[in-house]
């Protein structure tokens, strides 16, 4: 029993989208109800008062801890699948048409360029990209050998970022399109800020 | 009636069902007592602490059948510690000695370990059925103890056990001579079975009826196991339960269709915050005026109005179990500010059946006053977080006249309400009172009074061994469990459950 409470503590809580911001649920301690001293623990005030801020309590709401996983399991699920499909537009300059790509279905920096060269194959992608291998690009990058490309994407603020610099997950997250550039273009976002 | 022979009077207890019927005609002679004693078979123990394992055997050596209740019932809410007690092996070993001819088995909120249950499986040769409710304490090991030694089992029924998973292929332990099985219910175990196992055991059962499975199992599985088992009345994943994300419209076409619906549970999906699709009054109006069949009802929401419970209270006065929980602690009726005395008045004023009853909201001594003053047949209640003072807690005291199982928390009734009348709770199976008022001084003053009562005492702070010499009267007690019992305090105490 004591071992939900404590799983309780350490579990991540996701929020339903305009809830207010989700409150960590207190490990159990024993004296969380004890009135006699610290009435301001937990926001409650004992009998005689009401409480002023939501808190965790000991056993409430009355729902076994059992059905609260499978509630919380089914709904993590369900947003797993809501959110599978992070279709974004990849455009390759000089190529005739655009593609889209899911970027929930990579794991990496190398499975994405992976598949980016497989659908560019005629349009010679160049060196694949890793996240350490961005200091490889910038160095092609100044270079100017033409021949390479680069891979950008245009993030949540609007802004042109080179790929790779960022862990994977956040790349996901913000990224909103796709552009392969030309190397001698992609020399401009080498530039120091 | 004395006059007929034994027979006859033994022949007449057999159309008497319930055990309360049994227990009251062995109180009218010594003549009935007898005769009724040896003829029954169903053994119902609704608190394992309340008499010992033997005394029950003893009396009942007819007993083909048992059913044994053991932790308060908040302990479903992590408000009992874990090893408090509430043990399976002294009735199964009591059982082994003087009633080998078992062969029914149901317990619930125990604990059962794998020994238990490999010592339940070798010992009974008749044994046909084994129900298992919010148990813990065992793992696969023991259902493989079960489904080896067990030649005949006609039924299984796991319900929201906590299950240690092994690993252990125990449903393969079931013999391919087995063909007896009824019933199947492992809902609530979390790892996976061989689906070619559990289809050829459904195959070879030709009288299974009821079979529910966990999620673990696949459904092309399931299509194996429909196509082998065309006679399944019962089929399932565990139980349905409605998540408040169907929201009060949800609820509309639940109420606009299930015409027939007599039970319903709704469950909170979130609950830090009202999601947009949350339920409210609405749903449960909806539900009320949709579904006149209705009597057993456990709803959670955001809030609740007067109007909606004096609304619903018209719409079903047919309520058997009515459960209402508004998620947040105190919180008064919405529209009009006011506590929801006048709501719950309402339910108890028209639902006359009303046996279950749990309240939640802002509440004053008000209801408690209503509570006592209409709900003559309520049996347990659940409080929360309501009332003003000890005149609530004796209302509900003085006018429940069938009040079986009180349980209180986080409610500000103190020693003055308890000892008003103690004799009350020998007519009681227990009272569960934790974060009140209640004192020390409170809790022995009824332990004196009352020596057919265990007055336990659950204190969780360090140091608990050397607490109790420097302990005043005035302190208040945590948690207090009070129960009837002929069996005195008991042996299996752990430390921090003191018997006053």
């Amino acid at each position: 029993m004591e071992d939900h409470d404590n799983l309780k503590a350490t579990e991540l809580t996701l929020g339903l989208p305009g809830t207010d911001a989700i409150e960590k649920p207190t490990p159990a301690a024993p004296n969380v109800n004890k009135r006699s001293k610290e009435e301001e623990c937990c926001g409650f005030t004992g009998s005689s008062g009401r409480p002023a801020a939501k808190a965790q309590v000991v056993g409430w709401p009355p729902v076994r801890s059992y059905r609260m996983n499978s509630f919380r399991e089914r709904k993590t699920e369900k947003k797993e699948e809501d959110s599978t499909g992070i279709y974004v537009k990849v455009s390759m300059d000089g190529a005739p048409y655009l593609r889209k790509v899911d970027l929930g279905v990579y794991n990496s920096y190398e499975d994405l360029t992976e598949a980016l060269d497989a659908m560019f194959k005629g349009f010679s992608l160049g060196k694949r990209i890793t996240q350490r291998q961005a200091h490889d690009l910038h160095r092609v990058a100044e270079g100017g050998d033409e021949s390479e490309h680069a891979i950008t994407y245009e993030d949540k603020d609007g802004d042109w970022m080179l790929v790779g610099d960022v862990p994977w997950e956040m790349f996901v997250s913000s990224c909103k399109r796709l552009r392969i550039m030309k190397g001698c273009e992609a020399r401009g976002l080498t530039s120091s800020p | 009636m004395t006059y007929f022979p034994e027979e006859v009077v033994e022949h007449i207890f057999d159309f008497l069902g319930s055990h309360r019927d049994r227990n009251a005609v062995s109180t009218v002679c010594k003549a009935w007592y007898h005769v009724e004693r040896l003829s029954r078979l169903n053994v119902f123990v609704g608190n394992c602490y309340a008499i010992r394992p033997e005394r029950v055997m003893a009396r009942f050596p007819g007993m083909k059948s048992l059913s044994v209740k053991g932790k308060p019932h908040f302990a479903d809410y992590n408000l009992v510690p874990y090893d408090w007690g509430g043990f399976a092996l002294p009735w199964i070993k009591a059982a082994v000695r003087r009633s080998p001819g078992l062969e029914d088995l149901r317990l619930k909120r125990m604990v059962v370990t794998d020994d238990d249950l490999d010592l339940l499986a070798r010992s009974f040769p008749n044994f046909r059925s084994l129900v298992l409710v919010s148990c813990e304490g065992f793992s696969t090991d023991g259902l493989a103890a079960i489904a080896t030694y067990c030649r005949g089992l006609r039924e299984l029924d796991l319900q929201e056990n906590e299950v240690e998973d092994h690993g252990r292929q125990w449903l393969s332990c079931f013999h391919e001579s087995c063909t007896s099985l009824v019933s199947l219910n492992f809902a609530c175990l979390k790892g996976e079975v061989n689906a070619g196992v559990l289809e050829r055991l459904v195959a070879r059962c030709p009288n299974l009826r009821s079979l529910k499975l966990n999620r673990a199992v696949s459904v092309e599985s399931l299509n194996e196991i429909v196509a082998r088992a065309p006679y399944l009345v019962d089929l399932g994943t565990g139980s349905f339960a409605v998540l408040d994300c169907i929201g009060d419209k949800g609820l509309a076409v639940v109420a606009s269709t299930c015409k027939e619906l007599q039970e319903l549970r709704v469950f909170p999906s979130d609950i830090y915050g009202a999601g947009a699709t949350s339920v409210t009054e609405e749903g449960l109006v909806a539900i009320s005026s949709g579904c006149p069949k209705l009597n057993s009802l456990l709803y959670f929401c955001y809030q609740m109005t007067n109007a909606a419970l004096i609304t619903v209270a018209k719409n079903c006065p047919h309520f058997t179990r009515f459960r209402l929980c508004i998620l947040d602690p105190w919180k008064p009726d919405p529209v009009t500010n006011q506590p929801l005395d006048e709501g719950f008045g309402a339910i108890v004023r028209s639902c006359k059946n009303l046996r279950r009853l749990s309240l939640s909201g802002l509440l004053t001594d008000q209801v408690f006053l209503y509570i006592g003053l209409y709900a003559k047949c309520l049996e347990m209640l659940s409080i929360a977080f309501a009332g003003d003072s000890d005149k609530g807690m004796v209302y509900i005291l003085k006018g429940c006249k069938n009040l079986r199982k009180l349980e209180i928390r986080d409610c500000p009734f103190g020693d003055i309400a308890l000892l008003n009348d103690v004799a009350k709770y020998e007519t009681m199976r227990s009272l569960w009172m934790s974060s009140c008022d209640v004192t020390l001084g409170g809790c022995k003053a009824l332990a004196a009074k009352m020596p057919r009562l265990n007055v336990e005492i659950i204190n969780e702070s360090e140091g608990t061994d050397k607490l109790e010499e420097n302990i005043s009267d005035l302190h208040k007690v945590e948690k207090m469990y009070v129960y009837r019992t002929v069996a005195g305090p008991r042996n299996d105490a752990p430390d921090f459950v003191w018997t006053l």
